[in-house]
């Protein structure tokens, strides 16, 4: 029997921005049992769309299953709030967030807040993988029974359970711990978008935090380099999804669809970027998930609670418990590899 | 009382929160931080037909003697994600986030609460907070910390700019200001309410002058009658010089309650939530909080300390001050020796003695002598208890308040701004 793979859509749609047509399509795509869906977002003026969180958390209680992945950018936010409002889409959606780390290389978006001018490309992806650290950390500093509630003693946290970040980097420092306890996965599910040949410090990032990278490559033989490439520096615990149109206006496209991805190899599985998110998801989770499903390419039903759990990722132990195993402790992790606790998910 | 009509209530509920209000001891006390237990409060306030619900935010966890203070409720969740989800089980009901203006930026924020206002369909508020220390600075990229004259002059400032990009329906802003100078472009039309409702909650000089400018709602801490009306009087009398009427601003203190079959069952039951809000430790925290020193082998049932408190120490970090020590410590010694009342038993009478405690009868009348009197324009309701600690309050005050024709036995509006009965904001 052939490996299940895993799927993923973007739900972005120019224009819209009430929460019926967000709620439509995700509902489209938990009827597909995708893995997750995404929101692209930006400070820029077009297109006219809401913040991209705040969408997939305004349609979480009218979902049950399917992850929840807002791009969110770490260019002029302030990491702490990243690191609270995720872990808090992953407490609202009962275990779906992830994060589409993205960053804010324009003009406009500098000019927008006015705190700094517009950087190079590799500076920005450096400071976003500063602030990946830093969110991580803050899942992290509460471990996870923290919370005590011991009546005898008046206690309600033991606070050598929650823990300092002291993150110090070249563009922030954050003391922490976290206002938010840990989220229920742990760790949100961290996602970045790569090309085949993308900049060192995006790819540095994707190898070092990512836990599913959306690949975009030219062709299927070079999707096959790339994801070769980035699993030989980030291991087999990264879920390498390429990028794929999806345009569905008949029955010919969802067979030919349907054909194009049980015939690539190399990847886990694949980012469908509708045309026309209305009918192009409500036509995958009709003709071509069906045809998967007969196929055992696709599961018949959701089988887990979290996104972690859909995609096949462990839950990861906070990097500040003794546990038993030595090293969930964390040491600091060398740069292009990961550090012993993220690799023993 | 004047043949005026009758003052209609407003009526908010505030998610318990991380101070020693929150009793997480009784057995009936649930998750600070499962969507469940938001989702419970909200559908209550919305069974109660209530205008708003609200979430406080503290940005960095409190602090005593260095360590992470451990007796009160800790934890708490980003309130705007929060207010997006509840927007998906809520129909009607506001929802108010307490969002600092300054660590946070005003595109990204006006962004924000924008989003919030669209996709709960005209719901959305804002609460204005300015605190800031270096202390909580230390989890942000801006660090440092504003003195008290330049929270305001931010505050205010963001505000305005704020209201330019909802304005702007999509159009560029250019704003250059003494703390911002910025230019952007929202992605979103102008939001349902024209302007998410604006809620201030400082009780200083410079706050009440920012409320009377800015804000639709004052989030007050007279409860009282007397000081009520005081503040009432001092805050309305402001709006003129902004070309507001009285109208234009309503004052919500926050109140605690507690009900009985009885007076004397409610004034028992108020006791017993006392005690169980003021442990033995959590007495001794409050007193280090007015002495700043460490008073970890002081007995609490004991008299005070005999030593004066020690001025500006930087003993307790994240807090509100409750004051001037040394006044605070006199009138401590004053009523510890008029009643003749030990250390903790001191800190129950002094520290959060609810506001109202009776049979539903006896509050809902009193809720509305302070409404008619005004005294208030409503009351925004902190519970003991997470999540059920309205229910009680919804399921036997309502009904009266309703019955007494001073509060809406339907949701006559869609926006929060229409439950409160503010005027539309003009824009372009």
């Amino acid at each position: 029997m052939p490996r299940q793979l895993h799927f993923s859509a973007a739900l972005d749609s120019p224009g819209h921005v009430r929460a019926g047509h967000y709620t439509a399509l995700a509902l489209a795509a938990e009827r597909a049992t995708l893995d997750f869906v995404t929101l692209d977002d930006s400070f820029t003026a077009a297109p006219h769309r809401p913040d991209a969180l705040a969408a997939l958390a305004r349609l979480a209680p009218a979902t049950g299953r399917v992850g929840l992945v807002p791009a969110v950018t770490t260019t002029h936010t302030e990491p702490f709030h990243t690191s609270i409002s995720v872990n808090t889409l992953d407490w609202v959606s009962e275990g779906r967030a992830g994060w589409l780390v993205t960053v804010s290389g324009t003009e406009e978006e500098a000019r927008a807040f006015g705190r700094r001018p517009v950087a190079p490309p590799p500076e920005l992806w450096a400071e976003a993988a500063d602030a990946v650290e830093v969110a991580a950390r803050l899942w992290d500093s509460w471990e996870d029974d923290a919370e005590i509630r011991d009546v005898a003693t008046g206690r309600f946290v033991d606070r050598d359970k929650l823990h300092y970040t002291d993150f110090q980097g070249r563009y922030f420092s954050v003391r922490g711990p976290s206002i938010t306890p840990r989220p229920p996965q742990g760790r949100p599910v961290v996602v970045v978008a790569l090309n085949a040949d993308d900049l060192p410090e995006r790819t540095a990032l994707a190898t070092r935090y990512a836990d599913v990278v959306l690949l975009d490559a030219p062709g299927p033989e070079a999707a096959r380099a790339a994801a070769d490439r980035l699993r030989l520096q980030a291991g087999e615990q990264l879920r390498i999804l390429l990028r794929l149109g999806l345009a569905l206006p008949d029955a010919v496209a969802a067979d030919a669809l349907t054909e194009r991805i049980a015939g690539t190899g190399g990847v886990d599985g694949f980012h469908l970027v509708p045309a026309d998110p209305g009918r192009d998801l409500a036509a995958f989770a009709d003709r071509v998930a069906p045809a998967l499903r007969a196929r055992g390419l696709l599961r018949t039903a959701y089988t887990g609670r979290t996104l972690r759990d859909h995609l096949g990722l462990a839950r990861p132990a906070s990097r500040y418990a003794a546990g038993p195993d030595p090293v969930a402790a964390a040491a600091p992790a060398p740069a292009t590899t990961r550090s012993p606790a993220e690799v023993s998910r | 009382m004047t043949g005026r009509p009758l003052k209609q209530i407003h009526l908010a509920a505030h998610f318990p929160g991380v101070n020693n209000t929150t009793v997480w001891t009784d057995p009936a006390s649930r998750s600070q931080i499962e969507f469940s237990s938001f989702r419970h409060l909200a559908e209550t306030a919305e069974r109660g037909k209530f205008d708003f619900f609200f979430l406080a935010e503290g940005l960095r966890l409190r602090e005593v003697k260095g360590r992470i203070h451990d007796l009160d409720v800790v934890g708490r969740p980003e309130s705007i994600t929060v207010l997006n989800a509840l927007a998906a089980v809520t129909d009607r009901l506001g929802l108010a986030a307490t969002v600092n203006a300054t660590f946070n930026e005003p595109y990204e924020l006006a962004r924000r609460l924008a989003s919030l206002d669209h996709l709960s369909e005209g719901r959305a508020a804002w609460n204005v907070v300015t605190s800031s220390d270096a202390f909580t600075g230390e989890n942000f990229r801006r660090g440092g910390y504003l003195d008290r004259a330049d929270r305001y002059t931010r505050a205010a400032e963001f505000v305005r700019l704020a209201r330019e990009f909802w304005d702007a329906d999509g159009a560029e802003v250019s704003h250059a200001g003494p703390q911002f100078d910025v230019t952007g472009t929202l992605s979103l039309p102008r939001p349902p309410q024209g302007h998410p409702v604006v809620i201030q909650a400082g009780d200083s000089e410079e706050g009440r002058e920012f409320a009377a400018s800015a804000a639709d709602v004052v989030f007050s801490r007279h409860s009282t009658l007397a000081a009520g009306q005081a503040f009432h009087t001092d805050v309305k009398r402001r709006l003129a010089a902004y070309g507001r009427k009285p109208d234009e601003l309503k004052i919500m203190p926050g109140v605690t309650y507690v009900l009985g079959d009885t007076d004397a069952d409610a004034h028992e039951r108020a006791a017993e939530i006392r005690r169980a809000q003021v442990g033995p430790r959590t007495a001794i925290a409050f007193l280090e909080q007015v002495w700043g020193v460490d008073l970890s082998d002081h007995d609490p049932d004991g008299p005070l300390p005999a030593a004066d408190p020690v001025p500006d120490s930087a003993l307790v970090q994240g807090r509100t001050r409750l004051g001037d020590p040394l006044e605070i410590a006199a009138k401590w010694r004053a009523t510890a020796a008029e009643k003749n009342l030990t250390t903790r038993e001191l800190v129950i009478e002094l520290t959060g003695r609810q506001s109202f405690i009776g049979s539903a009868r006896t509050v809902a009348a009193q809720l509305d002598e302070h409404v008619q009197n005004d005294a208030a324009d409503g009351f925004i309701l902190v519970p003991h208890l997470t999540p059920g600690g309205l229910d009680d309050f919804v399921d036997q005050v309502v009904p009266l308040l309703q019955e007494r024709g001073v509060f809406r036995t339907e949701y006559t509006g869609r926006t929060l701004r229409e439950h409160l009965g503010l005027p539309s904001p003009g824009g372009r």
